[in-house]
């Protein structure tokens, strides 16, 4: 009991010695960078509804910032507004405008750097090059927060949310929008993404490589100038996210290039001309997810082995799957194609006759690009059947030995 | 003089019961192709085959058959004090215009009433178009060949020619020359094939260009422009026009 009143008395007297500051128009402060100043570890600073255009503010100290109803932090076009150096600080409810831009610095509106358990909550950016820039942080954790800017091509703008070096990162319920890469992600590690939206960005939705056991949960890509691309990682978890209206000649649902040991399950990939793309992937299981109104389904290169394709609903693609080569080592199993046209004698719910998933168009298209002219005119559409009664060009062994007859409820 | 043919040769038609089968089937096709989904491009898409396969196939079918079997009712038009010209003419308007009538009733109806989107609009131009084009070549099938068994079969062919063996001709070239670039030069193949020109330009509105990679997007710049709209109407026209010119000097030499 003793020691109970005694930890307690430690709190009181640790809360005692935090003050509390306020800036503001009418506070007893004026200026953000002057309060950082004399504040020390452990304060509060509350700041009040204003227009603020104090330059780059370096936050050393253990300090605790909370906007009231959004007070604007302006970057002039000039200066990286925010930059975190020290563990456990807190950003809360700030509205970043106008962060500068450079193409020779990594400018970002509020940069986390070399440090520990920093949260950045409920922000606002609003027309800036990087939006939050995190470097060697560690357990930090982003959420809430809504990015906006305008960039116009790749060369010229930065990235939403751009982690580099990072570790046991915690990114949820983000709304990125209008910058080059939503998110982007390098050399960052145990992390975990959830519920975030990312479109209308002019290159990806998501972007990341080396960066190995992370999840990636219930996030909506979509509308990005070439979707998501995911590369030389390991360990990923792509669960329930939503890829949709990624259109173009180079845009994807999803481009893995060497995902290796990977799960990408219960997704769904709508209206993209490629839902997803696998290159140099190995051993992905790819459940549950459903197709629907894309060009192709999947893109599989030969360079692919070991993946399974388990249980997932294919419907309305133009085509459901293209390959390259005559190589197949992925077993597919147990979907539902929207194209099957055998039959299910002992009515166990499985078809009876495999299922070729590639269409000799498909085949076709991969090897002539300028044979897309025939796209569906009657002649392909002979050719694809006779093809199907007695494959010639399309790969024997790519095939689904147990269809489906219904489609899967996902 | 001409009006008063035409009226006769389309009260004729309408009262012909392959045109009423055919109004009906298309009729039932549309509807059924619209409601078995609610996605309307996939119905767009199956109707697509439909304007492009069937539409082309009983045009130039009927129009020959028409021609050969109202042979009687021609020679005696042209014992008449008619022209040759407005007495080939108006069987040739007579014969479009009922079938674009059946068209418009069967197709024309059900998308813009399903469907109201650009889209549609092209689909149902374009199967006008194919409708009055392949009347123009049973025309002049008919018109050639003086035996009736010999012109249906003419005129089979010329369908098939159209909507199979040219697409066939075009992969036998595209592989053939596949290690030159063929972007271009496929845009006027396809402007020699009205029934090609029309599956592109659908295509192209519903917006499937970017699957067919970069020469979906070569197809796009050219067909998207100004200029590429207005040449493939023009060609079109064209393709309306010239059978129907051919057959009529033909048939102004000819001897009943």
């Amino acid at each position: 009991m003793k020691i109970c009143i005694t930890i307690l008395f430690l709190f009181l007297f640790t809360d005692a010695t935090a003050k509390l500051w306020r800036v503001g128009a009418g506070q007893q402060e004026r200026s953000i960078r002057a309060t950082i100043n004399k504040a020390t570890d452990g304060d509060t600073i509350f700041i009040y509804p204003g227009i603020y255009k104090e330059g780059q503010l370096i936050i050393t100290k253990k300090l605790f910032l909370k906007g009231i109803q959004y007070p604007v932090l302006d970057g002039e076009q000039k200066v990286e507004i925010l930059t975190i150096r020290c563990d456990g600080v807190v950003v809360e409810g700030l509205f970043f405008k106008r962060s500068g831009r450079s193409s020779y610095n990594d400018i970002a509106a509020l940069r986390i750097a070399d440090c520990r358990n920093a949260v950045v909550k409920n922000n606002r950016f609003e027309s800036g090059y990087f939006g939050i820039y995190s470097q060697h942080a560690t357990a930090a954790i982003i959420t809430g927060n809504r990015l906006q800017s305008d960039a116009k091509d790749e060369v010229s703008s930065g990235n939403g949310i751009h982690c580099w070096k990072s570790d046991s990162m915690h990114i949820s319920s983000n709304t990125v929008t209008g910058y080059r890469d939503g998110l982007y992600f390098e050399f960052v590690t145990n992390s975990y993404i959830k519920s975030n939206t990312s479109y209308g960005n002019v290159r990806y939705g998501l972007h990341f490589m080396f960066s190995g056991n992370n999840s990636y949960i219930s996030n909506v890509f979509r509308d990005n100038g070439a979707g998501v691309a995911v590369m030389y990682s390991k360990n990923i978890r792509i669960q329930n996210n939503l890829f949709a209206d990624n259109w173009g000649g180079a845009a994807y649902g999803i481009l893995m290039k060497e995902i290796t040991d990977s799960r990408v399950e219960g997704n769904r990939f709508q209206k993209n001309s490629v839902g997803v793309m696998l290159e140099g992937s190995n051993r992905i299981q790819l459940l549950k997810n459903v197709f629907i109104q894309n060009g192709w389904a999947i893109k599989m290169q030969a360079s692919c082995m070991d993946n399974s394709i388990e249980q997932n609903n294919f419907s309305a693609n133009s085509f459901d799957m293209a390959t390259n080569g005559e190589l197949v080592l992925n077993s597919f199993k147990k979907n539902y194609w929207d194209k099957y046209e055998g039959y299910d004698l002992n009515r166990d719910g499985i078809g009876d006759v495999p299922y070729h998933p590639v269409s000799m168009f498909s085949m076709m298209g991969e090897r002539n690009a300028s044979s897309m002219m025939l796209f569906r005119s009657f002649i392909v559409g002979l050719l694809d059947k006779a093809e199907k009664m007695l494959p010639v060009l399309t790969p024997v062994d790519l095939k689904d030995h147990q269809p489906l007859m219904k489609p899967l409820k996902l | 003089m001409m009006q008063t043919m035409i009226k006769y040769v389309v009260l004729d038609l309408i009262k012909n019961r392959i045109i009423l089968v055919y109004t009906f089937f298309l009729l039932l096709m549309s509807v059924g192709m619209f409601s078995m989904d609610e996605n309307t491009t996939k119905g767009i898409m199956s109707l697509m085959n439909l304007v492009l396969i069937i539409i082309p196939l009983v045009s130039i079918i009927f129009s020959t058959i028409y021609v050969y079997n109202s042979s009687e009712f021609i020679e005696l038009l042209a014992a008449q004090p008619l022209k040759r010209k407005s007495l080939w003419l108006s069987i040739y308007s007579g014969l479009a215009l009922s079938l674009s009538l059946a068209f418009m009733i069967g197709v024309g109806i059900p998308v813009l009433l399903f469907d109201g989107t650009l889209t549609g609009w092209v689909l149902v131009l374009s199967g006008l178009f194919q409708t009055i084009i392949f009347t123009g070549i049973a025309l002049l099938a008919a018109v050639k060949t003086r035996d009736k068994a010999k012109g249906i079969g003419v005129a089979i062919f010329l369908w098939f020619f159209f909507t199979l063996i040219y697409d066939g001709l075009v992969l036998l070239l595209l592989f053939q020359f596949s290690d030159y670039p063929l972007e271009k030069p496929m845009i006027a193949l396809s402007m020699l094939n009205p029934v090609d020109l029309s599956r592109i330009l659908i295509l192209l509105k519903l917006d499937i260009s970017a699957l067919m990679g970069y020469t979906g997007a070569v197809f796009s710049n050219f067909f998207g422009s100004g200029f590429g709209m207005l040449l493939s109407v023009l060609i079109l026209f064209l393709w309306s026009a010239v059978p129907v010119w051919f057959s009529l000097k033909q048939f102004q030499r000819k001897d009943l």
